[in-house]
Parts: structure tokens; C-alpha cells; sequence
């Protein structure tokens, strides 16, 4: 996919690097938002989730 | 214990707003639907198509769902922070103020004040107006959050948060403009920067005006009709940030095969393709809320109108990156297909979602029952079958309309002319009008059974409860998330960050690097008559209908001819590449054909082309051309950087007249056997009618690059 968007970047010197940031920006992002998530404890969990009702 | 009340007032206030105004977008919509149908409809210059196209979208978006959203956070704000809202005033000011903002748009549309950008129509002093009341709205979420009972912000209220944020963003960017007077603006940004910036917006303003305040809706109103917890609420989070993080960057997706730079578009795909997993992500655990609870769909109208709401919003976002894909937008692009899709959107997800939400909401309010479950089935069925009817035959339109503008002969030439597809679709326009009639059926049947609902109790004004107060926080260890989420304020600002990145990385590059826009020699900026032409050319809303933006595909280029460059834009302020094609591209329109063709079709277009469905102009023959304003047009498009030299203006009037004078001649020389002084006199008249400047516009428009062809 990343030779993919390469080779359509022709118009600006340097501009692949844009969209190489912006994925490392994104995998990074949903591997930190991923393992935290998974980490909170489910005592947790059952509470916010019943926030709608309490 | 602290007892204090829920203000259902203002719930009740937006709620019928919404009502009112759900009639009449749908009604705008259903008129401009049977105007395709029946172009003898487009009655007066009011309500022509071009005029009332914006006058629908806006008031479907901004009235009916934008009150919609408002009733849903109001009534699911202050439950789930066990807190009134934090000022009776501000909410009473942002309610009138919208409602004030409404009614504004809808004096203005039809009067032909508009900025001609999709979905952000309105005048500059109407946009300001709107930035001012949506501050009120945040401020007065924002003060409730802060005086809360309850230490943690549920998942619903992380989407008003991102809801309010990114919208406020986007529509002060994309609003950016020059004023003229009270009536007229030229944008800051030019051609394929405005373009840019316009989808930015566009596609964002589906993401966080119809999709962020619905999906925190959906986490609060289906786990309650459903009386269960969402399915799983770490997906949840996942979903938040995933989401809001993914949307801001696919806006370039509207603009595959334009002259936008390839980086751009490859750019916008990928993120579109790759967001169609958040978006499931949040449909499958709205739907799996309901997993052993599907019996109660089959009896809770709320339900089953939130059922197909999430559906509705599983297919949307599933075609939604499909489009994105080049090879299927080279079909669907600038048709009905487009048009489909977003009403799979608009009267599934927002329409569906927006009637449970007020089936749940009125009999808890009004402290009674609903009127009829009965009527609510009606209401349900028909809504359905209604879009149906609607979508399928403008599925079909598209997808027939884009293959027949690809076919070739096999001597090479194209197989069929533009009017030919028009002709073919007509059938289909006639069945849309039919499902949106059905829609429109069972809204009012909805709304007759809400109001039944709403007179046959009383409403709970102020509704007593009580909880205890908020202890300050004492835990220690706790998740970082829970850390944010407990301090709004950094919610906000994260928020603000997450959607930023995107923004910055897909637009900056544009706008900062020159050299992403080469400039083109012979791209001079408009004639005087020219630009009042091009601003008839806006207020008539004719890129409403007609494109300008030829794509590099053979079909455009054998059809139109030379495809369309990014440096042909850079003095249009605002672009008007259009997104819909009702009628043909006019990018290369200027030279095909003479002035007096031009004069008779506006006059009447059906005696240039017999199966046409364009409305008359014959208005643009007996006003005259306004030409108060030109000098500071011309003033206000140089301080942005069109380089009119100096004193330009000073000269204006007398450059109108010349070239007036040479269009009105050769349509009174070749239409009218008039001679000497009746000719003579014949000439200065028609030179002063509006109709001159709008042919002066169409003559120029594609010529810079023939002239360089020529050379």
C-alpha cells in the first residue's frame, strides 16, 4: 500500500513523507488506544457502561 | 442526597423544531425531486431547482438533523451528568439563535445570496451568526460538564465533545471570506485550494454534524430502549478515537480524477478505506446491544425505527470507501449514485435514528404513553419502504448514467450524446419523487402521532430528581484514559488535537508549496462583465447541476474536451467544480457554440434541446445587470490576490459596455432582422441585461488553454 501511495507523489519533492508520517502516526496511535484499552480492569468496564442507568 | 430538576423544556422547544422542519426539508426536497421529473415545475426564479437544491440540503442538515441532535443532548446530557443544564438562558439563546440562523437561510436561498460551496451555502454575516450560537451551545455542554454528579463522561458525551470541536474547526476555515456587501463574498481560497478546503468540510460535516452527535445518541438511546448495557464498551473507545481520528483525513475522496495533485487523492483513499472499521466497528456494537433482546424489537417502535437506523448506517459506511476507490468513483462520479448514497445516510441513519429518538423521548417527557403504537408501525414501515423507493431507483439512474457516458462506437466516437442519458433517467426521477412521498407520508404520520402523544399529557417541565453530590476524586492507579475522560477540558483539547493532525498533514502541503498549483501563463483573471457573469453564474446555483471539472478519462476528454488543470483555477474565487452532473460539463464551454444560441437557450431550452429538462431563464433577459457593486468586487477579489492592477476599476464600466456591446450585436445580428438606429437601440438594451454577462462567462470559461492550443 505505501509503494502504492509513492508512486502517485510526484508533484512535490519530499511530499511521501507525509503520508509515511501520517500512518506511523495512526498504527502508533491505535496500538497505544488497543493496549489500554485491553488493560482497564473489567470492574471498570461494568461501571462506566451502566452509567446510561444508574 | 442534592435534589434538583432536568429542564425538558428546551427538549420539548428543539423537538418541535425538528417536526417543523423535517416537513419542510422534506417537502423542499420532494419539490425539487418532481422538478427533475417535471421541469415545468421550476415555476419561478425563486424556487428553481438551482435556488432550492441548497435551500433542501440545508435545511435537512442544519434544521431537521441539527435540531435533532440538539434534542437528543439535551435530553441525554443532563441524565447522564445527573445535572441540569448549566444556564435555562444560554439554552433558551441557542435554541432562538438557531432557529434565527434558519430562518435566515431560508430568506436568503431562495433570493440567490449564497456562496455556491456545498453545504456552506450561506452569506458570511449568516456564518458568523452560526459561529457565535454554536460557542453558546458548547459553552453551555461545557458548563454543565464541569458541575456534573457523576465522575466519569460516558462514551455519548465524547462524541458532542469531538461534535462540537471539529465543527467548529471546519466551518470557520471553510468559511473564510472576503465580504462584498451584506449580500455577496468572495472566498479566501482559490481553485484547487478552495476545492480542498470545501471537501475538507464537506466530507467532514457528514462526519461530525451527521455522524459523531448521532453515534453519541445511539450509545445512550439504544442501550436504554434496549434496557441493557452496550454491547461492549472498550470497542467503544476504540471506536471514538479510531473514528474521529480516520475521518478528517478522506475528504480528498470527493475529488478523485480532479486536478487536485495525485498525493492528495491517493491520500484520501487510503484513509476512506481504512475507516470503514471504526465505523463497523460502531454499527456492530449498536447492533449487538441488542443480542437476546431481539424480541423486544419485534413489539418497541424505538427499536426497530434504531434497528434500521444502524443498518442503514452499516451500508452507508460500507459504500462510502467502496466510491472511494477509483475505479468505481470513475463511475459514480458526478450521477445520481452519489445522491443515493447520501440518502441511504440522511433518511436512514439521521431520519430513522433522529423518529426513535422522539418516539423514546416524548412519552417520558409529556409523562405519558405513546398515542399509538400502531400509527408508529405505519410511520415505521413506510419509512422504510419509502427509502427503498427512493434509493434504488437513483442507485440504478447513477449506475445507468455513468456507464452510458463510457460507451464508445467502434468507429471511436462516443454513443451517446449527454441529453440522451438525461432522457434515460427520467423514469427514475419520477420513482424517487414516489419514495420520497412515502417517506414524507409517514413523517407526517409520525409526527401527527408525536403531537397526539405530546397533547394527550402534560409536559414535565421541570423534572425532579435527586443524586449525591460529586466526592472529590480519590483513587489512585487508575487508567489513563479514565484520567482524561474525568477532566473535559483535556477531552477537548485531545480531541482537538486527534482531528487536527489530519487536517494539518492533507492541507498544509497545498496551501503552503507554490509549486503544487502550477500557474499557467495565459490564465488571466476575469473580464469585469466576466465576473458579474460568474456571479450570476453562483447566484442561479448552476453548479448545482453543471460541472466544471473534466476528468483525465477518455469518455471526458472525447466529450468535453482537454481535461482540466489545476492552474485553469487559480483567480476562481470560490471554485465551481460542482459535484453533480444533471446537466453537461461546462469547463469547456466557452467558443463551442455562439452567443445567440446561448441567449435562445436561456430563454427557452427545450427549442435548443428538445428532451431538456433545464428550466427557463427568461428573467436573465428582462433584468438588468446590476453593476453598483463592481467596483469593490473587483477591490475585495484583488485583496486576495487576483492582481487586477491598480485603478482597474476605475475603468470597469467602460470595459463592461465594450464587451457587452459585441455579445448583444451578435445575438441581435443573428436572431433579429432589425436595422440601422432600431438595431442600434436594440443593441444598447439588450447589452444591459443580465443575460449578456452570464454568456460573457460561458464564452470564457475553458478558453485559456485554447488559446494555447492555438499558438
Amino acid at each position: 500500500m505505501l509503494k502504492y501511495i509513492k508512486n502517485h507523489m510526484t508533484s512535490i519533492d519530499g511530499i511521501e513523507i507525509y503520508p509515511i508520517i501520517s500512518l506511523v502516526i495512526f498504527t502508533t496511535f491505535f496500538a497505544v488506544i488497543l493496549w489500554k484499552v485491553f488493560s482497564l480492569r473489567k470492574s471498570e468496564i461494568t461501571k462506566l457502561e451502566n452509567t446510561p442507568f444508574d | 442526597m442534592e435534589k434538583f430538576s432536568y429542564d425538558n423544556s428546551i427538549v420539548k422547544k428543539f423537538s418541535y423544531a425538528t417536526m417543523t422542519f423535517a416537513l419542510v426539508g422534506m417537502l423542499a426536497g420532494l419539490w425539487i425531486a418532481l422538478e427533475l421529473a417535471f421541469p415545468s415545475l421550476n415555476v419561478a426564479r425563486w424556487v428553481n431547482f438551482g435556488r432550492l437544491r441548497p435551500l433542501h440540503t440545508n435545511a435537512i442538515i442544519f434544521a431537521f438533523v441539527g435540531n435533532a441532535m440538539f434534542t437528543g443532548i439535551y435530553y441525554s446530557l443532563q441524565r447522564l451528568l445527573k445535572a441540569r443544564m448549566a444556564s435555562d438562558l444560554l439554552s433558551n439563546i441557542h435554541f432562538w439563535g438557531w432557529q434565527l440562523i434558519i430562518v435566515c437561510a431560508a430568506i436568503t436561498l431562495p433570493l440567490g445570496m449564497t456562496s455556491s460551496k456545498e453545504y456552506a451555502e450561506l452569506e458570511w454575516w449568516i456564518d458568523i451568526m452560526i459561529a457565535v450560537v454554536w460557542v453558546i451551545f458548547g459553552w453551555n455542554m461545557f458548563a454543565t460538564i464541569l458541575k456534573r454528579r457523576v465522575q466519569h463522561l460516558y462514551v455519548a458525551i465524547w462524541f458532542y465533545i469531538a461534535t462540537f470541536v471539529t465543527v467548529a474547526v471546519l466551518h470557520i476555515f471553510n468559511s473564510l471570506a472576503v465580504p462584498v456587501d451584506f449580500t455577496k463574498s468572495y472566498s479566501l481560497f482559490a481553485g484547487v485550494q478552495d476545492a480542498l478546503i470545501q471537501w475538507w468540510y464537506g466530507h467532514n460535516a457528514v462526519a461530525f454534524f451527521l455522524t459523531t452527535p448521532f453515534l453519541g445518541l445511539m450509545y445512550y438511546f439504544v442501550p436504554k430502549a434496549a434496557n441493557r448495557p452496550v454491547y461492549s464498551y472498550r470497542l467503544s473507545i476504540i471506536h471514538f478515537w479510531t473514528l474521529i481520528f480516520l475521518y478528517i483525513w478522506a475528504g480528498p475522496h470527493h475529488l478523485l480524477y480532479t486536478s487536485l495533485p495525485d498525493w492528495a487523492q491517493s491520500l484520501g483513499v487510503v484513509f476512506s478505506i481504512m475507516l470503514l472499521m471504526p465505523s463497523w466497528g460502531g454499527m456492530l456494537n449498536g447492533l449487538l446491544t441488542l443480542r437476546g433482546a431481539w424480541d423486544k424489537v419485534r413489539e418497541d417502535p424505538v427499536l426497530k425505527f434504531m434497528v434500521v437506523a444502524l443498518t442503514a448506517y452499516g451500508m452507508s459506511t460500507f459504500e462510502g470507501p467502496m466510491l472511494s476507490l477509483k475505479s468505481v468513483n470513475m463511475i459514480s462520479h458526478f450521477t445520481d449514485w452519489t445522491v443515493a448514497h447520501v440518502h441511504v445516510g440522511g433518511l436512514g441513519w439521521n431520519g430513522m435514528m433522529t423518529f426513535g429518538m422522539l418516539y423514546f423521548i416524548f412519552p417520558r417527557i409529556f409523562g405519558t404513553k405513546l398515542f399509538s403504537v400502531k400509527l408508529a408501525n405505519t410511520h415505521f414501515w413506510l419509512a422504510t419502504l419509502g427509502i427503498l423507493f427512493w434509493t434504488i431507483p437513483m442507485y440504478w439512474a447513477g449506475f445507468v448514467q455513468g456507464l452510458m457516458w463510457q460507451e464508445f462506437k467502434p468507429d471511436g466516437n462516443l454513443e451517446y450524446e449527454f441529453i440522451d442519458t438525461v432522457a434515460q433517467l427520467k423514469p427514475m426521477y419520477m420513482l424517487r419523487s414516489l419514495g420520497g412521498l412515502i417517506y414524507l407520508t409517514g413523517a407526517v404520520i409520525g409526527i401527527i402521532n408525536l403531537m397526539k402523544t405530546a397533547y394527550s399529557g402534560k409536559l414535565i417541565k421541570n423534572e425532579e430528581v435527586e443524586a449525591p453530590a460529586l466526592t472529590p476524586h480519590t483513587e489512585s492507579n487508575e487508567g489513563w484514559h479514565r484520567v482524561i475522560e474525568r477532566k473535559p477540558v483535556r477531552m477537548l483539547i485531545f480531541s482537538l488535537i486527534v482531528i487536527l493532525i489530519g487536517g494539518v498533514v492533507e492541507i498544509m502541503p497545498t496551501i503552503m508549496i507554490e509549486s503544487n498549483v502550477p500557474t499557467i501563463a495565459e490564465v488571466k483573471p476575469y473580464s469585469p462583465l466576466e465576473l458579474e457573469g460568474r456571479d450570476l453564474y453562483i447566484r442561479e446555483g448552476c453548479n448545482n447541476c453543471h460541472s466544471q471539472m473534466i476528468r483525465p478519462l477518455r469518455f471526458e476528454t472525447k466529450r468535453y474536451g482537454e481535461y482540466s488543470k489545476a492552474g485553469e483555477f487559480v483567480y476562481d474565487h470560490p471554485h465551481l467544480w460542482g459535484s453533480k452532473r444533471t446537466g453537461p460539463d461546462l469547463q469547456r464551454e466557452g467558443g463551442k457554440r455562439g452567443d445567440s444560441w446561448h441567449y435562445t437557450h436561456f430563454l427557452n431550452p427545450t427549442q435548443m434541446e428538445e428532451k431538456s429538462i433545464m428550466p427557463s431563464y427568461d428573467f436573465l433577459i428582462e433584468e438588468d445587470l446590476y453593476l453598483g457593486r463592481l467596483k469593490s468586487k473587483i477591490g475585495a477579489l484583488r485583496s486576495i490576490g487576483v492582481p487586477y492592477p491598480e485603478g482597474f476599476e476605475e475603468d470597469a464600466e467602460r470595459l463592461v459596455s465594450v464587451q457587452a456591446k459585441q455579445i448583444a450585436g451578435n445575438i441581435i445580428g443573428d436572431l433579429f432582422k432589425v436595422k440601422g438606429d432600431q438595431k442600434e437601440k436594440a443593441i444598447e438594451s439588450l447589452s444591459k441585461k443580465e443575460v449578456v454577462a452570464m454568456i460573457a462567462y460561458l464564452q470564457r470559461l475553458g478558453t485559456d488553454i485554447k488559446v494555447k492550443e492555438h499558438e
